[in-house]
């Protein structure tokens, strides 16, 4: 009997982390495709919505990317054609109205001003990415430079 | 003179009243025979002029509708989608004949296997895909227009760039569809040489 009791107790021990656990992924931060077991079928959630105002976005510093304000679907990218630079190579930018790539983009990595586009900067969404209407898995707390430096002011 | 003779005996029989048929089996069977010919004909057209005709080919299946299976032609929210014959055959009747007689050449090509693989066909590619830009922009892009109206297009419900450019080259006929529109359903060839319909410079690296 003694013994019993005790094995149901270790049972309830050993199941104890589990149900915790159970318990505690209700409120974890949900996971597009957070681990759940292999042989489960999770249905998966819907495409955010690509954002598409042709907006320009602040740049949280002054080195990073622009963003891609519009949609990019089937925008050919390889050797035979770059379908970012018909609008926004300097030859395009009038005819298409569109923003012409940075100065640094004709530089090669020692500074020398090339004739046309580096060949380094040829592949456009290496840095510049498109945006959609996703909610962010995690909070950020990334400051830019200019509340950085208010902040210290006023604790002065 | 053979041949002189011979079709000289071909009028006379030709022109002389029938013998042996009477007059109404001759115009009912014309009529019937017409009536045959001309069901089959068409069957026969309309049977090439299907996506499952044209992909009965592997130069066309494993190239051009592989690539198309990705764009927005083909699949989309609203679920319309455009087939081969959409937009590489005209649907004006004698403009379609006309372009069946051209297509004769594509019967040679698949006989003679110009573009059986994968590397002859991306060789080709600029070729191919020149006549197609040629066709379209001398019908002021006729294909892209039986579905795209400029007419029925409501810029206001576009991206303030797309309204933009339509408003500056479409509507003033300044530009037709396929100046810009390259390289929509299929993957482009090098386009080196070939520029975006807005600057009329080419966009080459060089």
């Amino acid at each position: 009997m003694k013994i019993r009791i005790l094995l149901a107790a270790f049972a309830l021990v050993a199941a104890l982390p589990v149900l915790v656990a159970g318990a505690g992924a209700a409120d974890a931060p949900k996971l597009p495709s957070g681990p759940h077991p292999m042989v489960q079928d999770v249905p998966a959630d819907p495409m955010p919505r690509e954002i598409v105002d042709d907006v320009k976005r602040t740049r949280n510093y002054a080195d990073q990317p622009p963003l891609i304000p519009h949609a990019i679907r089937d925008y050919q990218l390889d050797l035979n054609v770059n379908k970012c630079l018909t609008c926004h190579d300097r030859k395009n930018s009038e005819g298409a109205q569109a923003p012409m790539i940075s100065i640094t983009h004709f530089q090669d990595r020692d500074g020398q001003a090339l004739g046309a586009v580096s060949p380094r900067r040829y592949f456009c969404t290496q840095c510049h990415v498109p945006q959609t209407d996703a909610r962010p898995i995690t909070g950020n707390m990334f400051k830019d430079i200019d509340t950085v430096l208010r902040g210290k002011e006023g604790g002065k | 003179m053979g041949i002189k003779d011979f079709a000289v005996r071909c009028w006379r029989t030709f022109s002389r009243p029938s013998v042996h048929f009477s007059l109404g089996f001759l115009t009912l069977g014309g009529f019937l025979a017409g009536v045959m010919f001309w069901g089959g004909f068409n069957t026969a057209l309309e049977t090439t002029n299907k996506e499952a005709f044209c992909i009965s080919c592997h130069e066309m299946k494993e190239n051009v509708y592989e690539e198309l299976k990705q764009t927005i032609h083909f699949t989309n929210r609203s679920g319309v989608r455009a087939t081969c014959p959409d937009c590489h055959v005209p649907h004006n009747w004698t403009d379609k004949i006309a372009r069946k007689m051209q297509a004769s050449k594509e019967v040679w090509g698949k006989i003679f296997g110009t573009i059986d693989t994968r590397e002859k066909f991306l060789d080709k590619r600029l070729e191919l895909a020149s006549h197609e830009w040629n066709r379209l922009k001398s019908n002021n892009s006729l294909e892209c227009r039986n579905c795209h109206s400029a007419e029925s297009m409501d810029i206001t419900r576009q991206n303030p760039r797309a309204a933009k450019m339509h408003e500056t080259y479409l509507f003033t006929d300044q530009k037709t569809c396929i100046d810009c529109h390259k390289g929509i359903a299929h993957r482009l060839p090098d386009m080196r040489d070939v520029p975006p319909g807005w600057t009329g410079i080419t966009s080459s690296a060089q």
